[in-house]
């Protein structure tokens, strides 16, 4: 901090300094305040996503059912699908990028922090415009793939595909600049002596996510111009009366959206990595092939977006393509799902609340392999596409997949992030009711897709068999949301002083971010630690021969960390501007454009200029810069 | 109980029937299923896929067992030491790298087959027919006989049905489960698809691509019926004309139509007063702008469903309700009630309006 470096507080006189209240918030460029950020804002948006859900079940009840409009119930599942993917699970993986890996690669902090601010801010942004539209009654209704010709203004002429298309560009700016950051952090700031290959596997599987981050934004991004060019310029980019023609959007839509999915699993593997050693007090089983099919499922998931397109009529060439590339990606995930078992197998299992919802993962996961393998069998793809088996297989991939390993990562580092051990009690009555919830609500799907239930449908006729099924659904989303308010009250009962301070290592981890106190300092390592192995703590656990004692800190005086910043959010906030100008355009003119772009540079130019570090005084404690 | 006794013998035969009696009615329970397909396309990718079904359940029960002995097996106990720290196993893993391989290849080979077999039309003279996807409804139209109709798909059994596929507005997607896959329909551009009906019946299908607030309202209904019963179809379907069809159909004799789209309208003016006021107030209301009541040579580019034959369809606003007097009445004058969104306006019309537009319609049968 600026102010603590004696005689240097005058350059940074006009910048903020505060530690706690609001404004410290506000202008945060820590990252694990920034990770809190992410993570609060991101399970109040998971929240959002569950309560539409909720009424999204209440209506298929029954048949018939006149619980919400059509359209209500349009702007419900695409807002539903919208925020599980874009504003809950990948913000709640950014929670952890943030908290967890500078302290895993023993790191100060991330390479850019104040691009680490803006990166939240924007998202932030981006997740309020997004569901800005339900209070105009005009939230997104075109589902969140967004299939062209339906989002042309002839088809869609209400704000409700402005506010999608607006909000998923600026959650994409949000991404893009995280990503760069990240990718940048593990490539540059990992402590002496930890190599590529003795980075933890949660690192490893993030730095894999942001390579694909990287990759696969441009895409939608660029899909998303020809969009709105379409919608506000009069271009034919998707409008086939002007020569344009729907299936680019498709293409485009799914470069970016198969990777996506692994977007969504590569940081959950990550997660499940850390936990299931640790747990079994055993180290992860075939590291090296943990860490290269993980790669390869990134590689080869560019390779496959097609196979959500096999109803479009590719012809045969282009199905064996697609559908032998699918199959392919079942290898290396299978690989991972053998060696998470190998890693349980002969270990001691600590049956602690983390690893139940790990183990349940590695149970569900499986499951939503085999359908995806289902899927993969093009011919029959034809039958099972847009249908609730559909459905089935990616809830049990992306909730059973990834929100079991997410909820894992939360019981295990929330010691770490907020000094308290979860209750266990409650921690196991949340792991059961959402394990049967779970499964109650979504493996009835596999059955009442192939009775023949499409996605997407706000009803459907008594007659066809779809009740009974459709009955059980409903009732194991209730339970889930159940799982999810014991979870609440599991995270309120802790802090109300129930729960103990935990000390540094509570569960005997096996990385860096466990042998410094909970929750840490501002600079995390009074000294970088100097590493030798993989997992790196259990060796220097093992060469004290024990657990280590309570860590303890300095004041922090002389380490170099970046000055707090409320640029960031200024020009988040002109980014903002910037798209709902463009967005109100038709209306208002060119007006909210020229304020919009004239903030975003004046925050550019200012965050530029501004003073971003405070300067060495003492080597003392060794920067590790 | 001895195997090879009568009484045992009877139980056996007991047990088969009661088998054989659950079967269809579970296919009854279930008429939109892919698990029960009555069609050579449908049979076709189901085989490959139960094939890849039992796969799934032997690894599944493979894999979950080893996971679930283990969980049990290594269950960790106050006081154990640190177990072995073992870092992997290379045999082992290449091992569980070349099975999975293998059982995808022997997944794949039976699915590249299916997907050339699908993607190639059965040889045989094939029955053409047009499909064209609307918000919210389908029309069809059948080149060789010069045919248009709505949401009511007829097809002769056994005789490959090849369809041309397009779109006027958005995407939709073609599914009969029964009989074949999904394929898309677009604006602009082409699809194609086929299938044979293997079995009569009357089959519910749906709209399966996104396409708007009505999405959900968007089924139709297949009729596959032997060869005799599709042609007499035909020919009935032909009387439904702006001229009279040559030669004439026997059936159609007494009801010469001589306009276009009033042609139909004079047919039964003559039965009941409410059928003739109803008749006056198709014309009258606006209703023949966008539906037309001629099947043969009908006008393209109507924005409403054909409704030649509409009295005789099971049912009504793409496949929203059961063509009953009632709800035929309903939905003419509540059409924002049953189908929110839809294009067909509510024109204000009263009940007795209402009913007498039913009562007409029920007659162009």
């Amino acid at each position: 901090m600026a102010t603590t470096v004696l005689g240097h507080e005058t350059h940074a006189a006009a910048a903020p300094s505060e530690k706690t209240g609001l404004w410290s918030w506000l202008t945060t460029v820590d990252h694990k305040r920034i990770g809190i950020l992410y993570g609060t804002s991101a399970f109040i948006f998971f929240l959002i996503g569950g309560l539409e859900a909720l009424i999204i079940r209440a209506q298929l009840f029954t048949p018939n059912n006149n619980l919400v409009s059509p359209d209500f119930y349009n702007q419900l599942f695409t807002m539903h699908g919208t925020t599980m993917i874009f504003l809950g699970v990948m913000p709640l993986s950014a929670m952890f990028f943030n908290y967890m890996i500078p302290l895993q690669i023993g790191a100060r902090d991330v390479a850019f922090p104040r691009l680490n601010a803006f990166s939240y801010w924007v998202f932030l942004a981006g997740g309020l415009l997004m569901n800005a539209g339900f209070l105009v009654n005009a939230a997104p209704n075109q589902g969140w793939f967004g299939y062209a010709n339906l989002t042309s203004r002839q088809y869609s002429p209400g704000l409700n595909v402005d506010f999608w298309l607006f909000g998923l560009q600026v959650l994409g700016v949000a991404s893009l600049a995280a990503a760069v950051n990240f990718f940048v952090t593990i490539i540059n700031l990992r402590a002496p002596g930890m190599k590529l290959m003795r980075m933890p596997m949660f690192v490893w599987m993030s730095f894999i996510t942001q390579v694909l981050l990287l990759l696969a934004f441009p895409v939608i991004t660029v899909a998303l111009i020809f969009l709105m060019f379409d919608r506000f310029f009069g271009t034919h980019f998707y409008i086939p009366s002007g020569g344009g023609d729907p299936i680019l959007w498709q293409h485009l839509f799914w470069i970016f959206g198969h990777p996506e999915v692994y977007i969504l699993v590569l940081p959950a593997f990550g997660i499940i990595s850390e936990v299931l050693p640790v747990f079994s007090r055993k180290p992860l089983f075939g590291y090296a092939a943990m860490v290269f099919s993980g790669a390869f499922i990134a590689f080869v998931g560019f390779g496959v977006w097609s196979h959500h397109m096999f109803a479009t009529g590719m012809g045969p060439i282009a199905d064996t393509f697609f559908a032998l590339a699918t199959m392919l990606i079942a290898i290396p995930t299978g690989v991972k799902i053998f060696n998470w078992i190998g890693t349980v197998w002969g270990g001691s299992i600590q049956y602690r609340t983390p690893m139940y919802f790990a183990l349940a993962f590695i149970g569900m996961f499986i499951i939503g392999g085999l359908s995806g393998v289902m899927h993969a069998v093009a011919p029959h793809d034809l039958q099972q596409t847009d249908t609730y088996f559909v459905v089935a297989h990616f809830h049990y991939v992306l909730f059973g997949g990834s929100i079991f390993a997410l909820t894992a990562g939360a019981y295990y580092w929330w010691p770490k992030m907020f000094g308290r051990v979860l209750d266990e009690g409650l921690g196991k009555l949340h792991f059961w009711l959402m394990f049967i919830g779970f499964n109650l609500t979504f493996f009835p799907m596999h059955f009442v897709g192939l009775y023949g239930m499409p996605r997407r449908v706000y009803t459907y006729h008594a007659g066809l068999g779809f009740d009974i099924w459709n009955q059980m659904e409903t009732v194991g989303a209730f339970i889930i949301m159940l799982a999810f308010l014991v979870f609440l009250y599991n995270m309120v009962k802790t802090h109300r002083g129930a729960g103990t301070k935990t000390p540094a290592d509570p569960w005997n981890g096996a990385t860096l971010e466990w042998s410094i106190s909970s929750p840490p300092p501002e600079w995390n390592f009074d000294t970088t630690p100097q590493v030798h192995s993989r997992d790196a703590l259990w060796e220097f656990k093992r060469e004290h021969g024990g657990m280590l004692p309570e860590p303890t800190h300095g004041t922090g005086a002389g380490i170099h960390m970046p000055n707090p910043s409320y640029w960031p959010l200024v020009t988040a906030f002109g980014l903002l501007l910037l798209n709902l100008g463009i967005m109100f355009s038709p209306k208002t003119g060119p007006w909210g454009i020229v304020v919009g772009t004239s903030v975003l540079f004046f925050g550019f130019f200012q965050w530029v200029f501004e003073k971003g570090y405070s300067e060495f005084t003492t080597p003392a404690h060794g920067a590790h810069h | 109980m001895i195997p090879g006794s009568p009484a045992g013998r009877q139980l056996r035969r007991l047990a088969l029937a009661l088998f054989l009696a659950l079967l269809p009615a579970c296919q009854a329970e279930y008429p939109q299923s892919v698990l029960h397909p009555k069609g050579e396309f449908a049979r076709i990718t189901d085989a490959v896929f139960m094939q890849t079904v039992w796969w799934a359940v032997l690894v599944f029960v493979l894999v979950q067992g080893a996971l679930l002995y283990a969980m049990y097996r290594f269950r960790g106990r106050p006081g154990d030491a640190e177990p072995d720290q073992v870092h992997g196993n290379t045999t082992l893993e290449i091992v569980w790298t070349i099975i999975p391989a293998v059982i995808l290849a022997v997944i794949a080979v039976p699915t590249v087959k299916a997907i050339f077999k699908t993607n190639e039309m059965p040889s045989g003279k094939p029955l053409t027919v047009e499909v064209i996807g609307h918000q919210w409804w389908w029309e069809f139209r059948y080149p060789a006989y010069q045919l248009t109709t709505a949401n009511e798909l007829h097809v002769p059994v056994n005789r490959t049905i090849h369809l041309k596929m397009g779109s006027a507005d958005v995407l939709h997607a073609f599914w009969v489960p029964q009989f074949a896959g999904k394929r898309d329909v677009f604006p602009n551009r082409e699809t194609r698809l086929w299938f044979v009906a293997e079995e009569p019946g009357n089959y519910p299908a749906q709209c399966t691509e996104f396409c708007g607030i009505q999405h959900g309202k968007m089924a139709y209904r297949v009729v596959a019926s032997q060869p005799a019963e599709f042609d007499a179809w035909v020919a009935k379907m032909r009387t439904f004309a702006a001229a009279p069809p040559a030669p004439p159909a026997p059936a159609a004799k007494d009801t010469v139509r001589t306009t276009s789209v009033g042609a139909s309208l004079q047919r039964t003016a003559t039965q009941d007063p409410a059928v003739a006021e109803g008749q006056k107030l198709f014309l009258a209301k606006g209703c023949a702008g966008c539906h037309s009541l001629v099947a043969l040579n009908a006008p393209k580019g109507m924005l409403g469903p054909n409704l030649a034959n509409i009295g005789a369809r099971s049912w009504i606003a793409a496949g929203t309700l059961e063509n009953t007097d009632e709800n035929l009445a309903y939905w003419i004058r509540e059409p924002q009630l049953v189908k929110q969104g839809v294009l067909m306006p509510r024109l204000g019309l009263n009940e007795t309006e209402a009913k007498s537009i039913a009562a007409y319609l029920r007659t162009i049968r």
